[in-house]
């Protein structure tokens, strides 16, 4: 279905026919999250070392032909660990958020379609869980589950339901509202095809926004744990770890903190600019384009 | 005009009785502010008993805030009542039994609102068929289509492509494709413009014909219900004051309310009838929470008396068929105060 912004010309660059990002920074954001992608994916292929080897090169060499970022304090190719941390951090990301749309979606539903003491007790479990300090909620977490890729995740997710239960509620009200919900129901259907046919759909996009914020989110924890010795067990490549073990050198060797830095942060911009993107798209109520292309409708 | 709306006296020609309302009841409960405070609570309906048969169409007006949609919700078994029993369909099966059955549906004022906008037209009609299979429903649901007169062409849309009109016809497809015996149409022409009224009306009636569905078309604008209702019921604050056959309406209606509603209905003037003086009502319905001791509608009737502050009225027949609850019904018609002796007109 062409819309108007199809007809007029695109803002900006066009690199497939039907490409469907429009504007720089949307296409920069989505560009660098294909490019973490392919890194992850391709990773332990295409690096110049392996990235634990030990004396790979020189001990805190500066960025040269040979080591385009350095070499740690243990000599390792900087290049190749920034490249493989790739997998954990996007991994962590997803495995985070799916984790916490499922439990907070399903939460939120409930509560608002069920009402009444379901909606007091769920809500009330979910304030709870709200109240408690993200990184302390997760901390604890790790502290029964144990520490690693997955569990941290888990950990980051679990304090991210909140945010999924109340979006998803407050959206579930808002459509508990409409004659459709009551017609579904005079045709016999039961809470359960009502919430995942005609509930689940209209606030798909609240939620999906959501997804594209929190995966920033996550990923920005995922590093604070990993930095703290939470996330994934050294000698393995990870943001958070490396910063955290090459802290020392800050002063006099100030690459080794700065590239896997650099890409992090990178990263995380990324995910917010996404985020960004996919509400001005998908929220009407902040659709700074729709007035944009109606402002000069005939150039 | 009134031909096919008259009531057919004969009782061996009587359809089946589809809707049986005695003395509905549904109050909600007001939150208290602490526990010595009384118990208060809204009346939105208090002991309404209407009877409707098959094929047949009951109109219900009165302004909003009176109960006639709480009365249309407890009729469709969306909310269930306080006291008093509904029954639906013609073996009388109460009514939150018969939720979800396909017994009733219901059409609702914004069609916008009654479309999940994220289902195609035929989605939202083939909803209705619930037990059936997949042949039997894309079937049914294009019998459905037809009926109400759209393109085979606009099953495959989603709601915001069509025109306003349109996206009622779907909601009547929707209603009419389960072959319910009592249909629900809560303000369903409220919201489309005069022409398309006009349309939709129509194709209520000649649906009506074809499948002999009862109708409670519920409704503030008098005109669209005495044109498709054999019955009327005109509510004031949860009661019902005035219940007549829909000839009444030519020949003249007895509660004051009911007068004052028809006297404030626009009409061109060069009709050939008699000019009618507007009986504008003063002030608000009382709240349905601190009713008045006496008749509900006295602190806005234009011709109370004393009695009637004291006294509730009851609902009696004033003529066959013809209920009011008045205790002078009649003494205002639509020339103004009629009838000699009719006391001072008292303004509130």
């Amino acid at each position: 279905m062409p819309t108007i912004a199809e007809r007029l010309p695109s803002h900006g660059v066009r690199l497939i026919r039907r490409w469907p990002v429009r504007g720089i920074v949307a296409n920069i954001a989505v560009s660098l999250i294909l490019l973490y992608i392919v890194l992850a994916v391709l990773g332990p292929y295409i690096t110049p070392f392996a990235p634990n080897q030990v004396g790979a090169g020189p001990r805190l060499s500066p960025p040269s032909g040979d080591h385009w970022f350095g070499t740690d304090a243990l000599g390792r190719d900087q290049l190749s660990r920034v490249v493989t941390a790739a997998r954990p951090a996007l991994l962590s990301a997803v495995y985070a958020v799916t984790f916490a749309f499922a439990i907070g979606t399903v939460i939120g539903i409930s509560a608002g379609f069920l009402g009444g003491l379901w909606d007091g007790g769920l809500s009330r479990v979910v304030d709870l869980l709200f109240a408690i300090p993200e990184y302390l909620l997760a901390i604890l977490v790790i502290a029964v589950m144990g520490s690693g890729l997955v569990n941290a995740s888990l950990a980051i997710g679990i304090a991210c339901i909140p945010r999924f239960a109340r979006i998803a509620r407050g959206s579930t009200l808002a459509i508990m509202e409409r004659d459709f919900i009551d017609a579904a129901r005079l045709c016999g259907r039961g809470g359960v095809w009502i919430m995942r046919r005609h509930i689940l759909p209209n606030i798909a996009s609240p939620l999906v926004i959501m997804t594209a914020i929190n995966m920033s989110t996550a990923e920005g924890a995922y590093a604070a744990l990993s930095f703290l010795g939470f996330g994934i067990r050294p000698p393995e490549a990870d943001y958070g770890s490396m910063i955290s073990s090459s802290q020392q050198y800050l002063l006099t060797d100030p690459w080794v903190v700065a590239f896997p830095s650099i890409a992090f942060v990178t990263l995380v911009l990324a995910f917010n600019l996404i985020g960004d993107v996919m509400r001005d798209h998908l929220d009407p109520r902040s659709r700074r384009g729709v007035s944009r292309f109606s402002a000069s409708p005939t150039e | 005009m009134t031909d096919d709306r008259t009531l057919v006296t004969t009782p061996a020609d009587e359809p089946d009785v589809v809707l049986d309302v005695r003395d509905a009841v549904r109050h909600y409960a007001l939150r208290r502010r602490s526990l010595r405070d009384p118990r208060r609570s809204v009346h939105a309906v208090d002991g309404v008993s209407v009877q409707l048969r098959s094929g047949r169409t009951l109109g219900i007006v009165g302004e909003s805030g009176c109960g006639k949609s709480t009365l249309g919700r407890l009729i469709t078994g969306l909310e269930t009542p306080t006291a008093g029993t509904i029954r639906v369909g013609t073996n009388g099966t109460p009514a939150a039994a018969a939720f979800g059955s396909g017994t009733v549906q219901a059409v609702f004022q914004d069609p916008a609102s009654a479309l999940d906008p994220r289902m195609t037209v035929r989605e939202s009609i083939g909803e209705a068929l619930g037990k059936v299979g997949r042949d039997e429903r894309e079937r049914r649901t294009d019998e459905a289509i037809a009926a109400v007169g759209l393109t085979p062409d606009l099953g495959s849309r989603y709601p915001h492509e069509l025109s306003g009109g349109q996206q009622q016809r779907v909601c009547i497809a929707r209603a009419i494709v389960d072959e319910p015996e009592l249909i629900l149409l809560d303000e369903a022409v409220s919201s489309l413009d005069a022409s398309l009224q006009a349309q939709i009306l129509d194709l209520l009636q000649r649906l009506q014909r074809n499948t002999g569905t009862a109708y409670v078309f519920i409704s503030h604008d008098l005109r669209a219900v005495r044109q498709v209702s054999h019955s009327v019921a005109v509510m004031y604050l949860g009661q019902v004051v005035e219940q007549a056959p829909a000839e009444a309406f030519d020949r003249g209606l007895l509660h004051p309310y009911a007068v004052a509603l028809r006297s404030t209905e626009p009409r061109i003037l060069d009709d050939g009838a008699e000019p009618i003086e507007r009986i504008v009502l003063r002030g608000e319905p009382p709240s349905a929470v601190a009713l008045p001791p006496g008749c509900r509608f006295a602190p806005r009737c234009p011709i109370v008396e004393d009695h009637c502050r004291r006294i509730a009225p009851d609902l009696v027949e004033a003529a066959s068929g013809h209920l009011v609850r008045c205790h002078k019904p009649g003494d205002l018609t639509l020339s103004g105060i009629g009838r000699a002796g009719a006391g001072t007109p008292a303004e509130a």
